[in-house]
């Protein structure tokens, strides 16, 4: 009978303690978390308030976050600066065909690598992954000669009888290298589409050409509407990384409007245009406060980063998803 | 074409050929004859002309003029490498902590995710450099700026440094928690996708797994370093291959090469950099593939 109550108090002991580390447990991971979320959202929060600050608070040291003059001025001035919807349209056009032309010429390969035994497959894989691994650094010069002078096997040459078109500053490398599965990380979307591709099973393949479907037939009614999780990921990552892209922007278009090149020069632009915005003329040898183009550079960065929050708003949840049944765990 | 005289397995590997098509044309013009290329340059100077450009050859020449010659190269190359060095333990360390933080069942995990991913989306270096250069622009001078950064951190610095060294921590060690403390911010910010691919990884762990080792008595501790790590350690690699790989964009070595071959025309020696570099790069990820090849447990 003693025996039975020491070991009830025993075993309720152990359970109080057991709560008690639970609470605290949960107490210090909650914090750990808010902590690491307000140091990813607190640069953003400072942006959006600085966005809507007056000149005159500058130098106001009571104010903290919330200006006391709410102001629009700093939105307008870095619009017009960055030139921002035209730009905009502009860069929107360019990513979103980067994006489609990676996106298809990536699952094409990924599917091929994943299901057709043809001669070499394993060791064309092996070079696939080679690709991701050598640094674009190395091609930089190549590359930049290549399209200075393009001439797809000496067709065009053919026809016109010069060396080749001048092709920098246009969209079309990055097009071309897109459709051509070798862009901005494109070894990686072919890896991501072959894993998703060889986890499917065999059988639908199988069913479908019992009942007479061809191979591609296959692919583009069947295997297609069935890699929704990887076209999610790779058509994310890679407009957000076209998007962001300073590489081969700066390589191939360095005199285009894009939004990456655009924001990159910001600083020095804000400082030369601030006081023309402000109605003086460029021999009155004005310079803007500092701080001003601080203001408005902030604001600007905060314009770049708009539709890439307003996209995310929209698809992160199937993002997450997405990830942990596209396959890159193998 | 007959194509009745041909095999169903044949019609077969043409059609795979068919798939990769886009890819393999890219790959041998816009890839292989970039590089046979690259290496052609990196032995030659080169010199751009109105019709195409003239080489001539020059031997080891660039190579050694990047190594022994050129001021900044070196100094560069080590910063560059061993600052990758240093972040990659820190940045993988915090993705796993973060992806079994997430992994977790509490209230608003939804938002919290969406919360440690928005670095892959911000992630990028024309926000990079327009943020320094207007901080740049604020303060009049870039080694001002840097001086400013060292004096308004060293105040925590030196308190943690010693609390660190009287608890008994090794100085170099300490060091290295230093670092990490102070780019906590860059850490947390180049961590996004690594974060993703840990919790893809714990996702796939079969949750009777742990309801054995729980039955059988195991702590959470025990659990997570008997099942948990050797369950995701092929993740592991891949995320340490992915951190490497993409401390390349934006690091100062590639920044150098750039101005080399754009702003200075001197194409060859930049090419020559970008070998050395790439050859380094190389040799470093062998070394943790291979250390880390026989400890990967493959299911």
């Amino acid at each position: 009978m003693g025996k039975e109550i020491a070991e009830a108090r025993y075993y309720r002991k152990k359970r109080e303690q057991q709560k008690l580390f639970d609470l605290l447990y949960v107490i210090f991971r909650s914090l750990l978390i808010i902590g690491i979320s307000f140091i990813i959202i607190y640069p953003i929060i400072q942006k959006i308030a600085v966005a809507f600050k007056d000149k005159a608070d500058i130098y106001n040291p009571t104010i903290y976050m919330i200006p006391v003059n709410f102001t629009w001025e700093n939105l307008t001035m870095a619009m017009s600066i960055l030139d921002y919807f035209p730009m905009l349209g502009k860069t929107l056009v360019f990513v979103v065909v980067t994006t489609l032309f990676t996106a298809a010429s990536c699952a094409l390969a990924g599917y091929g690598f994943a299901r057709f035994n043809f001669p070499g497959n394993r060791i064309l894989f092996g070079v696939v992954i080679i690709t991701i691994l050598v640094p674009t650094t190395t091609l930089m010069l190549p590359y930049y000669l290549h399209f200075k002078n393009f001439d797809f096997l000496g067709i065009i040459g053919l026809f016109n009888g010069k060396s080749g078109v001048n092709l920098i500053n246009t969209y079309w490398p990055s097009i071309i290298t897109s459709a051509t599965a070798i862009g901005l990380k494109a070894g990686l979307f072919i890896y991501i589409f072959r894993q998703f591709f060889k986890g499917l099973p065999k059988e639908i393949e199988e069913a479908a050409f019992i009942d007479g479907a061809g191979g591609i037939q296959t692919f583009f009614r069947i295997m297609l509407p069935n890699a929704i999780p990887p076209m999610i990921t790779v058509v994310l990552f890679c407009f957000v990384w076209q998007y962001n892209d300073t590489f081969y922007t700066t390589l191939f278009m360095s005199g285009m409007e894009l939004m990456s090149l655009k924001v990159a020069t910001l600083p020095s632009q804000a400082d030369q245009f601030i006081p023309v915005l402000m109605g003086y003329s460029h021999s009155s040898g004005f310079k803007a406060d500092p701080n001003h183009v601080a203001m408005v550079v902030d604001t600007g960065i905060l314009l770049a980063i708009l539709p890439l929050l307003a996209l995310y708003l929209v698809v992160q949840r199937y993002f997450v998803e997405s990830i942990e049944r596209s396959g890159i765990v193998g | 074409m007959k194509l009745k005289g041909i095999s169903l397995y044949r019609k077969r590997s043409m059609l795979g050929f068919f798939f990769i098509g886009p890819w393999l044309i890219g790959f041998l013009f816009l890839y292989l004859t970039p590089l046979i290329q690259s290496v052609k340059f990196s032995f030659t100077k080169l010199e751009i002309q109105p019709e195409g450009y003239s080489l001539l050859s020059v031997g080891w020449e660039n190579f050694r003029n990047a190594v022994f010659v050129d001021a900044n190269f070196n100094r560069i190359l080590t910063s560059s490498v061993w600052e990758m060095i240093l972040s990659v333990p820190m940045i993988l360390f915090f993705s796993l902590f973060s992806a079994t933080l997430l992994n977790q069942k509490f209230r608003g995990r939804t938002l919290t995710r969406a919360i440690f991913f928005l670095p892959v989306i911000l992630a990028s270096n024309a926000i990079e450099a327009a943020e320094k250069s207007g901080l740049i622009n604020l303060i009049g001078s870039a080694s001002y700026l840097e001086e400013m950064q060292g004096a308004t951190s060293s105040y925590n610095v030196t308190s943690i440094v010693y609390t660190l060294l009287d608890i008994g921590i090794p100085l170099t060690f300490a060091d290295y928690i230093v670092t990490a403390i102070l780019s906590i911010y860059s850490i947390i910010t180049s961590s996004g996708v690594q974060i993703l691919i840990f919790l893809a990884a714990l996702q796939s762990v079969p949750n009777t797994m742990y309801e054995v080792a729980k039955m059988e008595g195991a702590t959470a501790y025990e659990s997570f370093w008997k099942i948990t790590f050797p369950m995701i350690s092929p993740l592991i690699l891949t995320n340490i291959i992915y951190t490497v790989i993409d401390s390349f964009s934006g690091s100062p070595i590639t920044t150098l090469i750039y101005s080399t071959a754009f702003t200075s025309q001197n194409f060859g020696l930049s090419a020559a950099m970008s070998w050395i570099y790439t050859i380094v790069v190389a040799g470093f990820l062998a070394i943790i593939g291979v250390v880390l090849a026989k400890r990967i447990h493959y299911n």
